[in-house]
């Protein structure tokens, strides 16, 4: 017996499926870290959540049709964020106000969707994987599907990596050096679609913006440049994806019923905990109060 | 009426000051306006507006609130559409807009916001390199922020912020430097740290350099012409031939009153005192003394809870 054998589940390595899971995983936490980067930048957290209810909508479409769920949110969740960005206006009030329009339709269709699925098909939950994700289920097909999509949104934001930046920073200044920030925006909404997508698949749709947000939120407090903080975000998305397979595949002694925990619970404590440390970090470093009058030169935030 | 666009020359004993030094005529303008008209969902914001920067010149763009600063500058940058008239700028064009507003969050260094000045619209990552790195802190040096380079740019002052924003400007070497109100909500200290480093700015690298202002007087030592709106028009020239009650009565389109005192200039556009107005503004002036700023003393204990 190994000594890890004291902590986790024997087996664990050898699985396959658990295999499968960690790479799935660590693509996904790949795509999740600077996507989710940009998507706090620019405060469009709540975009990022209606494209995920979006989403389910596509998931449970999809699987009405016997297509893969994957499919179905990156259809939707790319038509959707096309949608919003394209009518939404560059003000923040109005593009939330378009967000919540689209989402609301969304939500009324996956209803239907997934009563549909539920009443007519033989697979039970099915909508429990959509909404929840199921990490451990995803075929090999799949994984190549989500290798694609991983690798597009990639592709895209390293494309666009400094024009987004800059609009991020201020969309004046981006388009006064001739950056069409509209565009820069929509490329941006696509990836962040895309991203939603894969993290769907791993965590579910409802939950997929907590590996987005949480770890990116934990490393804009922990880290001074961009670049660092996209990795430091795809390192916690690594790091709470690989831990909550771990448990998930443990907990399945836990209880006497021999019933596995869904990933998604542990990854979502798990993200929870990390941007909590985040913020106890700095607070324990700068101060509660005197978080803005830190001299220059001083200690910013995070690092020293 | 004084046709407002086309100043007469300069006047004799008027001028004096930095008129004689300069042939603008000489060198192509870096920047000509002409006959430029902006309309925007309700008014004409712009009418019939004409001037023109030459290089290594520093130019002030005088008006109160709403009077068209910005929508000209953004006209002069190819974001605002005109209705008339032409622009010609050369290029590249560096710009710092109005209140940029950058959050304390945001996991950009000043060091990172220069670099995106200098390749901010190249594709691809910025794998790292040693001339970039080097051109980041010579622009740093310029603006006298290489102490700053490291630190988040939203934790920084409001100065601060404005040095780091005009070095970003600067990176892709202008030939034109758009400034909108660089010196709102700065002390006077700060003030003249920046109005010193734009004049410098203009004198030994040859750009032209326009920044708008509602406080003509920070820029009255260093300002080689000023273009000033109200109304939706504009009078150009040097300061002395532009600010002056006939010029700005005709602008306006009522009498206004210049008065100079203590070497700094007070427009009064209320025109309820009529022609002996001036005088009477003047005495209100001189009564408040050269300097009506108050110091505010904070009560004990309110240090820290700034925010
Ligand atoms: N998008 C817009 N739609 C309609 N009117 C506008 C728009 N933008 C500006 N205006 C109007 O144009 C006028 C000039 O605005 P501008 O922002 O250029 O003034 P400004 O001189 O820069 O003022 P401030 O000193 O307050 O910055 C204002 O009356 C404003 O209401
Ligand atoms: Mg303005």
């Amino acid at each position: 017996m190994n000594w890890y054998h004291a902590l986790l589940a024997p087996g664990l390595f050898a699985n396959p499926s658990v295999q499968e899971a960690a790479v799935v995983g660590a693509l996904v936490a790949a795509v999740c870290g600077p996507v989710g980067m940009f998507t706090v930048m620019r405060s469009q957290s709540f975009a990022g959540h209606a494209l995920a209810d979006i989403a389910s909508t596509g998931g449970s479409g999809a699987l009405l049709l016997g297509l893969s769920p994957l499919l179905g949110f990156v259809v939707f969740g790319v038509t959707a964020s096309g949608t919003m960005e394209m009518v939404g206006t560059h003000r923040r009030q109005g593009r939330d106000l378009v967000t919540g329009i689209v989402l609301g339709a969304s939500l009324g269709l996956s209803a239907l969707f997934l009563y549909l699925t539920a009443t007519s098909q033989t697979t039970t939950g099915a909508a429990v994987t959509i909404l929840f994700g199921s990490i451990f289920a995803v075929t090999s097909s799949t994984v190549w599907f989500a290798v694609g999509v991983g690798g597009a949104a990639l592709v895209l934001l390293g494309l666009l990596y400094r024009p987004l930046l800059v609009s991020s920073v201020n969309p004046e200044l981006a388009a006064a050096q001739g950056i069409p920030v509209r565009l820069v925006g929509l490329a941006h909404m696509v990836a962040l679609a895309l991203a939603v997508a894969l993290s769907a698949l791993t965590i579910g749709a409802i939950l997929s913006t907590a590996l987005l947000i949480g770890p990116a939120a934990a490393a804009l407090y922990l880290t001074r440049s961009p670049g660092r903080a996209m990795v430091m975000a795809s390192g916690v998305s690594l790091v709470v994806t690989w831990i909550g397979v771990a448990l998930a595949y443990d907990s399945y002694d836990w209880l006497p019923s021999h019933q596995g925990w869904p990933v998604s619970f542990f990854v979502v404590l798990l993200v929870l905990a990390t941007y909590a440390l985040a913020r106890v970090a700095v607070w324990r470093r700068v101060g509660p109060r005197r978080r803005k009058a830190v001299p220059a030169g001083a200690g910013w935030r995070g690092e020293r | 009426m004084v046709p407002i666009t086309s100043l007469p020359g300069p006047r004799p004993g008027l001028g004096a000051g930095s008129a004689g030094l300069r042939a603008p005529e000489l060198s192509e303008p870096a920047l000509s306006v002409e006959g430029l008209t902006v309309r925007l969902p309700g008014r004409e914001v712009l009418r019939d507006v004409s001037f023109s920067v030459a290089p290594g010149e520093l130019t002030g763009l005088i008006g109160s609130n709403g009077a068209g600063k910005t929508t000209l500058l953004r006209a002069v940058l190819g974001l605002q559409g005109l209705a008339a008239g032409r622009v010609a700028a050369k290029r590249p064009i560096g710009y710092v807009p109005q209140k940029v507003l950058l959050d304390p969050d945001l996991p950009v260094r000043a060091r990172d916001l220069v670099g995106l000045g200098l390749e901010g619209t190249r594709l691809g990552l910025p794998w790292p390199s040693r001339a970039r790195r080097a051109r980041v802190d010579e622009l740093l040096g310029s603006v006298e922020a290489s102490s700053l380079a490291e630190a988040r740019v939203g934790t920084l002052s409001g100065g601060e912020q404005q040095k780091i924003l005009i070095a970003h400007a600067l990176a892709r070497r202008p030939k034109l430097l758009l400034l909108d109100e660089p010196l709102a909500n700065l002390d006077l200290k700060a003030t003249q740290e920046v109005v010193a480093l734009l004049s410098r700015i203009a004198k030994t690298h040859g750009v032209a350099v326009l920044l708008s202002t509602h406080d003509i007087n920070p820029l009255l030592a260093v300002m080689d012409r000023v273009v000033y709106l109200a109304g939706g028009r504009a009078a150009s020239g040097t300061t002395d031939e532009v600010v002056q009650t006939d010029v700005l009565s005709a602008l306006y389109g009522h009498h206004v009153c210049v008065v100079r005192l203590h070497g700094r200039v007070l427009v009064s556009t209320t025109d309820e005192h009529g022609e002996q107005g001036c005088d009477v503004a003047a005495d209100a002036w001189e009564g408040a003394g050269p300097t009506t700023v108050r110091a505010v003393v904070p009560a004990p204990g309110d240090e820290g809870s700034s925010s």
